[in-house]
């Protein structure tokens, strides 16, 4: 299949291990991955915080790079990512005025997927024969809980990985208060919600807390970091692109 | 944030304390909120209690998914006809020996209120719990004019002697633990006894000698209503203690406040609402007291029945295409019981009396978003988007979509107000790079040199403001030495059409 990869502007630039591992792992299971080289972001961040007027652009553009592409799905190592390109670029075209562009927006949308519907729904895998010896524990995030419904794709992906020692997060499906520019703008109560997040994560005494979204991991990763832990966040990405041959 | 509109020129804001506005932004508030650790610990408690007995009774429940849907769309109906469902209750109440008052704002409302109980003679009147009359603040409006209100729904009482505000809609004294209920008894009930202890029984017990005294007194009873069904003419109330109960059949006079969205087309409806409205409030199968009433009975309960339908901004709400959706809401506080926001800051740091999810969209469209130095204009921002009010409302609000909507309202009326924010500029030139791949490449290479501020350890612990607010508590990863469309160029130096394509745009 001919897979069109949405690294996100995140990935991107913050963290390009997450779309690399992406690319190892679809191209592992013998896949054609195209980069098209002119995206940029999904608009998200500009529709979460208000700007709708300003998210055009952003939607357009994405909606322009991916149109002229010959690929048979896209796919985004995230859920959030997803999660905006299937229920907000079409809103932000039309509340503009361009259907044109909302209509263009909702067919891409209907070829775009998270990273564990693709691996589930679309390929029809449960076993990606991944190796990752490690104790890990997973943070489902919100987006891909509630506004994709993956419900346990990732989970069950990640129980057929070889050597994981896969423990439960208590509460896992309470947000870590990351919600972007709500970071920022509320960080008291970000925080307030990340304290509890990572006291969980320590609970099950993993040395991982993974997730499928980059943005939440840099959250729950900087509590992490800034608390000394020792533990670390890997995107399930990551652990799924992970061999024996090729460790994570 | 305080630090996000620092160096931005303050127009002049004019923003009275009610009970629908507080007198801080949401960050502010939550800021002090979030320092009470009592608070913190009353609610991680109370809310995760209420959130496992709702899970449990809505999951022994096989259609209620089709409950949802029906509740959804019987609460679109009724606001798509609106004024014609109002007019029929207006008649069948009027039919029936009750009298039908239109009030367009609180203050209309308080005063038929005052008048009413003027007429009586009476100087005290026993309350029923209701938001309508929170929001309007009648107690106070009542006070002033030599007219007392008393509470009876226990935890309404609890907040009155404690001279506080409620701070969730259901449970309006959640933020308070038994043993400060026993200290505020004891300081505030004159007939409280003084060996009281902080044992729930010997509380609640303490509570039901001094309600009884008042019930038996009293002349005149207020209340709200959770339905009107306008095919009827019949109120109801649905409610735990029974003291709503005695209010609405002991008096003589009893007026009952109801926001106009609560209407209900026909009696058949309530077989929703009944089902979806306790197990959704307080995790019950079914509440212990549903009382309904239609108009007057000669010889039975008052003998005297007014009806207030009071507007307050619902209007505005409803003449909103996307925002009406929030006058669906039943006031069940099922969003509240599962916010991770509301559950750590609690009811007070939203400054209205509805706080929590459906607050942050209720509140703002009632009063309207007055610039960003409007505390009403930071709460649809007080959400991290995370979805779970969605989930578990039972009438299908979608509170992250109207809240992301009323973010773009709040954007756009200090746009065209030219009331400078401050994030216009960041969110501005963000726009501008992030569509664009070569102006967003040539960001990423001036985002590289932020890989000094790693250190050995590669990661970022102190950033100027606004960046700060992320730093304070958390770290961040130095920038990678190379980005991801690089390192693809490096190894896919001949990705085939897509970038043949991309080429030829």
């Amino acid at each position: 299949m001919r897979i069109a990869l949405i690294a996100t502007c995140l990935g991107d630039a913050l963290f390009p291990d997450v779309p690399k591992a992406t690319v190892a792992l679809l191209e592992r299971l013998g896949h054609e991955v195209v980069f098209p080289p002119a995206q940029v972001c999904c608009g998200q961040m500009h529709v979460n915080t208000g700007y709708l007027k300003e998210a055009l652009p952003v939607v357009r553009h994405h909606v322009d790079t991916f149109s002229d592409v010959d690929f048979d799905v896209a796919v985004a190592p995230s859920g959030s990512c997803v999660g905006s390109i299937r229920h907000q670029q079409a809103m932000v075209a039309r509340r503009s005025g361009d259907t044109a562009l909302a209509e263009r927006a909702t067919a891409l949308s209907a070829r775009t997927y998270e990273l564990s519907e693709l691996l589930v729904d679309v390929l029809g895998l449960s076993d990606v024969g991944a190796y990752y010896p490690h104790r890990v524990t997973y943070h489902p995030t919100c987006h891909s809980l509630r506004m994709l419904r993956v419900g346990d794709k990732p989970l069950s992906l990640l129980r057929a990985v070889d050597g994981i020692d896969l423990v439960e997060l208590p509460r896992a499906d309470t947000c870590c208060g990351f919600g972007g520019t709500f970071a920022l703008k509320n960080s008291e109560t970000s925080s307030a919600m990340l304290a509890d997040k990572i006291a969980n994560v320590l609970s099950t005494g993993a040395q991982v807390c993974s997730a499928g979204d980059a943005s939440c991991l840099m959250h729950i990763g900087g509590g992490l970091s800034r608390g000394e832990t020792g533990t670390r966040t890997v995107h399930l990405a990551t652990i799924l692109a992970s061999t024996r041959e090729n460790p994570a | 944030m305080s630090s996000t509109f620092l160096g931005v020129p303050r127009r002049g804001h004019d923003h009275p304390e009610s009970p629908l506005r507080g007198t801080e932004s949401f960050p502010k508030a939550a800021h002090h909120e979030l320092a009470n650790a009592q608070l913190r610990r009353n609610l991680a408690h109370a809310t995760s209690s209420i959130r496992a007995k709702r899970a449990l009774v809505v999951g022994e429940m096989p259609d209620w998914e089709a409950l949802r849907d029906s509740g959804s769309a019987i609460k679109a109906d009724v606001m798509a006809r609106l004024p014609e469902l109002l007019e029929r209750l207006e008649a069948n109440v009027t039919a029936r020996g009750g009298v039908v008052h239109w009030a367009a704002d609180a203050e209309e409302a308080n005063r038929i209120v005052t008048e009413l109980v003027r007429a009586t003679g009476a100087t005290e009147v026993v309350k029923v719990k209701s938001m309508a009359t929170q929001e309007i603040g009648l107690n106070e409006y009542l006070e002033e004019r030599g007219i007392a209100a008393v509470e009876t729904d226990l935890a309404e009482l609890i907040v009155q002697l404690a001279h506080d505000k409620p701070s969730h809609i259901l449970v309006p004294a959640i933020h308070r633990n038994r043993t400060e209920v026993r200290d505020i008894f004891l300081a505030e009930m004159a007939d409280a006894p003084a060996d009281l202890t902080d044992e729930p029984r010997r509380l609640a017990m303490a509570a039901r000698e001094h309600l009884r005294r008042k019930f038996l007194t009293a002349r005149v009873a207020v209340s709200g209503a959770n339905f009107g069904i306008a095919d009827t003419g019949t109120l109801c109330v649905v409610e735990s203690e029974g003291n709503g109960r005695m209010c609405l059949t002991l008096p003589q006079t009893l007026i009952t406040v109801m926001g106009i969205e609560k209407l209900l087309p026909t009696f058949s409806d309530l077989e929703v609402f009944l089902q979806l409205l306790p197990r959704s409030s307080t995790g019950e199968r079914m509440n212990p007291y549903t009382s309904l009433w239609t108009g007057v009975t000669p010889g039975d309960g008052p003998q005297e029945f007014h009806l207030i339908l009071l507007d307050n901004g619902r209007t505005n709400a409803l003449a909103d295409q996307v925002g009406r959706a929030a006058l669906h809401c039943i006031r069940c506080s099922a969003c509240l019981n599962v916010c991770p926001v509301y559950e750590r800051t609690g009811g007070h740091a939203y400054g209205s009396v509805y706080p929590g999810p459906i607050g942050a969209v209720l509140t703002p469209q009632l009063t309207g978003m007055d610039g960003h130095g409007d505390p009403n204009s930071s709460l649809p921002y007080a959400s991290s988007l995370c979805g779970a009010c969605y989930d578990v409302c039972p009438v299908k609000i979608d509170i992250p979509s109207l809240l992301v909507e009323l973010r773009g309202r709040a954007v756009d009326n200090d746009r065209d107000r030219n009331i400078p924010g401050g994030w216009d500029a960041a969110m501005k030139a963000a726009a501008w790079v992030m569509s664009d791949e070569k102006r967003f490449a040539a960001a990423e290479k001036g985002l590289a040199l932020g890989r000094v501020l790693g250190g050995r350890k590669h990661r970022i612990r102190h950033l100027p403001p606004p960046l700060s607010a992320w730093t304070g508590t958390r770290d961040l990863p130095a920038p990678p030495a190379q980005t991801f469309r690089s390192w693809w160029r490096d190894t896919h130096p001949a990705a085939g059409t897509a970038n043949a394509t991309q080429a030829q745009r």
